[in-house]
């Protein structure tokens, strides 16, 4: 693993998400708490939508175009809709947002 | 031979080290220890209950001047040790030098302060050693008010002692809630709440910026601007670790200095302990983990194998009534799940966050009893698979029968208590059923139980289904959604009657089961709390849809579209200019005259709103709020300004109608529109409100609708002035935010309260009108405002719309 800064925690509003572009496209940031960060895939399976513009609520996004719910642990759908979106191991320290590298990478070797 | 052992620091870390060291071997080593303090080593943590009064100093004193005498320890109390020297191996004190074998670094963490212009005046106090807590107890001892910078542990402890002494505390804390490193929102909201009910003044999102006075601390100025008197400030916003010693002697330091597993710093003779060391990228403030160390570096300083561990910690805060208990990890994770369990009506709130079937994190607030339970599933990593269901429940659940609430109701007593608010118990409940009362509503006539804050209304349900059986109908009323059983309409209710005014403070006293609700209900919640409590509610974009967040529509690609309001339809050629040159320089694909009478840039890419939003601005062109459950557009048509048949100058009204409006925030979207006769060219008749103009003054329709649904709007009533079309307008507005339920056009809304009961309330009582059109204007002093000036001007807000970061470029290389 490489681990890069990208950024700080409070550069995501609390239970807001921002993005990170990366070659193999945006990778959202999800802040679900104070200390807690998640890193999915921006693109909702569905029909595209951005989920880094849903709202965050738990430890999951709902896509702003039609509504579906994402578990950012395991970036399974919820409900009975059926799909899911790759995540991204996240560190933070010290308040510094650190995403792998390689797992960025691999996807944009794909 | 004997060695010479040289401590620097007698605090609680380097105390464990010398017990462990002379209860494994007394002649090991000859010890000399330095302490900056003019005394020995003293429970720290208990500095609170002596600040509160609840103990004296003698009662907290762990080793007294005998013990260190019956010992032989050369104790240099009093004493600062201003250089080490890792060469020649020679401490230097300020008193004179001290040669040893073996070094102990155990000079413990600084109190941070701020460097706010006045940081360093008289009266501005830190918390740290019995001379920081006697100088408070000093202060306190005058009386007046106190200002506690910092709401964390230290900071807490602080101010309630301060309090118990008799001084009148405000706490400022930084982020949005107390203690956020330990607890989340809803255990962060009841501290609060507990707090406050002592009397403590709680300011979150208060950043100092500066402490005022001459001769000594007076004030504190906030960013906000507002100042706070204050004849003692206290410090407590974090610590540092004590390096400055490691540091000049050329030792590895990063935030700490840097020790090994057996507490060896880069220099093999020098050991560090306690607050003042970094282990494996670990700072350390609590004092189990030092215990830890102070056993591995007795071990290590007498050849015996042994290595430090980083173990899971658990924090209480020592505020007698404040019961609060935090462990594990409930931060960061991948993989992880919550439990939720609230009590609201004894405060009680218990989250458990369990990630591939064990327990790693949880936080409690009010009942901590099982927290020692919990903290050892968490430090085991006991698989919690099969108590799962139960889990939350504690110990005394497990392995029991299973939690079923309507056998639990059915075998309460009938004098058990159901309704707190009002005292109802089951037997009378019960007897209401069985005299007749079948359903909710029956209850709450004939005995008011669930009638108040309706915390209850679950229990009163299953005692109808128990009581009656398969006669009862469970209730049609359907909740916001599955974090609650509360319907909107209780939510209104009960936000305003109970005053909630956070959102915290809904999830918690209305039992959500979910941390902080949904895509469903937060918009909703966020939306009833600003309509409620204007002032004191801050709008929170993170629960709105992205859209309201945005200021622009989202379309299908994830482009935005963005229209500027044109006032009453009408515009001017150099606004034209400007959303041409708009269009233009952001390559915008699409641009159309949309139904509201206004120009639409359709298909702007995300990051570039900020932009295009101050290029229009420049124009004078402001937000159209085409995105918003608010005011959209006032349509007009031309009026007596143009037209033969007009009787009004409807277009002026309609301005005045937009300017007075915009920027509001409504249950969900509204419409207006003004028409100059009844030939009704703005097609008034179809919208939420519309005006029709008449010679002798202004017809008021409402409820109209012409979208999934197709509907006339009803006439409520007729006006001769301008100004009181403006007044009723702001009244049918106002009731229309203050009671309809989330998302419930004013068509909706009105089928289920009727228009004659609109009627009584702002058409036949004019000082219920008044008072409307009041509280309208004291909401429109928040929301009137143009959303697209503030988030394109404001930095941080504008840096949302940008990438964090961008990692194409680096990784093409
Ligand atoms: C008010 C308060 C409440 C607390 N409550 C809790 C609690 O509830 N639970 C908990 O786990 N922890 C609590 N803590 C934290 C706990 O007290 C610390 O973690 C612990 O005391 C750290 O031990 P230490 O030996 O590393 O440092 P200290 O106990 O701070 O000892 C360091 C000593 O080194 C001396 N020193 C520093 N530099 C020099 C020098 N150059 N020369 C000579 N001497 C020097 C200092 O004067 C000090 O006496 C609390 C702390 C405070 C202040
Ligand atoms: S509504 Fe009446 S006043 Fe207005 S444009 Fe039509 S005909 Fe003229
Ligand atoms: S694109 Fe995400 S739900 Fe349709």
């Amino acid at each position: 693993m490489s681990w890069i800064d990208i950024g700080h925690i409070d550069d995501i509003p609390l239970h807001g998400a921002r993005v990170v572009k990366t070659p193999g496209g945006c990778v959202g940031l999800f802040r679900t708490g104070p200390q807690q960060v998640f890193a999915a895939s921006d693109r909702c399976p569905h029909k595209g939508g951005p989920l880094s513009e849903g709202i965050v609520h738990g430890h999951s996004v709902t896509c702003p175009l039609h509504n579906w719910v994402f578990d950012l642990n395991t970036g399974q759908a919820l409900g009975a809709d059926e799909g899911r979106i790759e995540t991204y191991p996240l560190r933070v320290e010290a308040g510094r947002l650190l995403i792998d590298g390689t797992a960025i990478g691999k996807r944009s070797a794909a | 031979m004997t060695q010479k052992l040289v401590i620097i620091g007698a605090g609680m870390a380097s105390g464990r080290v010398i017990e462990h060291l002379l209860d494994a071997d007394p002649g090991a080593y000859d010890i000399t220890l330095f302490n900056a303090e003019p005394r020995g080593n003293y429970n720290r943590i208990m500095l609170s209950p002596v600040l509160s009064g609840e103990k004296t100093y003698e009662e907290i004193v762990t080793h007294s001047d005998a013990w260190y005498a019956e010992r032989g320890i050369t104790c240099r109390f009093g004493e600062h040790v201003v250089k080490i020297d890792p060469e020649m191996k020679v401490v230097e004190g300020e008193n004179g030098h001290v040669p040893y074998d073996k070094l102990v670094i155990a000079t413990g963490s600084a109190p941070f302060i701020i460097p706010v212009p006045g940081h360093d005046l008289p009266g501005v106090i830190s918390y740290r050693d019995l001379d920081d807590t006697n100088a408070m107890i000093e202060a306190a001892a005058k009386g007046g008010k106190a200002v506690v910078i910092g709401g964390g542990l230290l900071g807490l402890e602080a101010a309630a002692g301060l309090k118990e002494r008799g001084m009148e505390v405000t706490v400022l804390h930084l982020m949005g809630h107390l203690m956020e490193r330990q607890l989340d929102e809803a255990a962060g909201y009841l501290l609060r709440k507990d707090l406050e009910a002592r009397g403590i003044t709680v300011k979150t999102q208060a950043s100092t910026k500066a402490i005022l006075g001459e001769d000594r601390a007076r004030a504190v100025l906030l960013d906000s601007g507002e100042t706070l008197g204050a004849d003692l400030v206290v410090m407590a916003v974090g610590i540092r670790p004590e390096t400055r010693l490691a540091t000049d002697a050329h030792l590895d330091v990063a935030r700490g200095i840097e020790v090994n597993a057996q507490m060896q710093t880069s220099h093999p003779d020098i050991y560090a302990v306690g607050e003042c060391v970094e282990f494996d990228g670990h700072l350390f403030g609590l004092v189990a983990p030092l215990y830890d160390q102070a056993k591995v570096l007795a071990d290590s300083l007498l050849d015996q194998p042994n290595a430090f561990v980083v173990k899971e910690l658990a924090t209480k805060l020592k505020v007698t009534g404040c019961d609060l208990f935090s462990a594990g990890d409930f931060a960061e994770g991948e993989t992880r799940d919550d439990i939720v369990f609230r009590d609201p009506a004894r405060g009680i709130y218990k989250r458990l966050v369990i990630e591939e079937d064990r327990l790693v994190g949880a936080v409690m607030y009010g009942d901590t009893a099982d927290g020692s339970w919990f903290f050892g599933l968490i430090k085991d990593g006991t698989d919690i698979e099969e108590m799962r269901e139960t889990l939350i429940f504690g110990p005394a659940f497990q392995g029991g029968a299973s939690a079923d609430p309507l056998s639990a109701v059915a075998a309460l007593p009938p004098e058990a208590e159901i309704c707190g608010c009002n005292g109802v118990c089951k037997g009378q409940i019960t007897s209401a059923i069985e005299r007749g009362a079948t359903d909710l509503g029956a209850i709450r006539a004939t005995t008011k139980a669930s009638a108040s804050c309706g915390t209850c209304t679950g229990l009163v349900e299953q005692l109808l289904a128990v009581t009656l059986g398969d006669g009862y109908a469970a209730p049609q009323a359907q909740p916001i959604c599955g974090c609650t059983h509360h319907t909107h309409e209780d939510v209104r209710r009960l936000i305003k009657s109970q005053e909630l005014k956070s959102q915290a403070a809904v999830w918690q006293e209305l039992g959500w089961t979910t941390a902080n609700g949904c895509h469903i209900c937060r918009p909703a919640v966020n939306y009833y709390l600003l309509a409620d409590w204007p002032l004191e509610y801050q709008d929170d974009p993170q629960s709105r849809f992205v859209n309201e967040r945005k200021h622009a529509n989202i379309q299908k690609d994830g482009t935005f579209s963005v229209v500027p309001r044109m006032w009453g339809g009408i515009t001017t050629p150099d606004e034209l200019r400007a959303i041409a040159d708009a269009a233009d320089k952001y390559d915008v694909p699409t641009v159309k005259v949309t139904g509201g009478q206004r120009i639409d840039l359709l298909g702007v890419r995300g990051e570039d709103l900020p932009g295009i939003w101050s290029d229009l601005n420049r124009a004078g062109l402001v937000s159209g709020h085409a995105y918003s459950k608010g005011l959209r557009t006032v349509k007009t048509c031309v009026g007596t300004d143009h037209c033969r048949f007009g009787t009004q100058d409807s277009t002026g009204l309609g301005i005045k109608l937009e300017k007075h409006l915009w920027g509001s925030w409504t249950p969900h979207k509204l419409k207006l529109a003004v028409s100059g006769c009844p030939r009704n060219c703005a097609e008034a008749t179809c919208k939420d409100i519309g005006v029709i103009c008449v010679d002798s003054g202004y017809e008021i329709h409402v409820g109209g609708a012409a979208g999934m649904e197709i509907k006339g709007t009803e006439l409520l009533c007729k006006v001769a002035t301008e100004e009181e079309a403006i007044e009723v307008i702001s009244a049918m507005t106002q009731i229309y935010r203050e009671n309809a339920k989330y998302l419930d056009r004013i068509y909706k809304w009105l089928a289920k309260v009727g228009l004659d009961w609109v009627k009584t309330q702002i058409v036949d009582d004019l000082e219920n009108r008044k008072a409307l059109a009041a509280r309208f204007e004291l909401s429109q002093s928040v929301y009137r405002k143009d959303p697209w000036a503030e988030h394109a001007q404001d930095r941080t807000t504008r840096a949302q719309y940008a990438p964090l970061a961008n990692l194409t470029l680096e990784a093409a290389e």
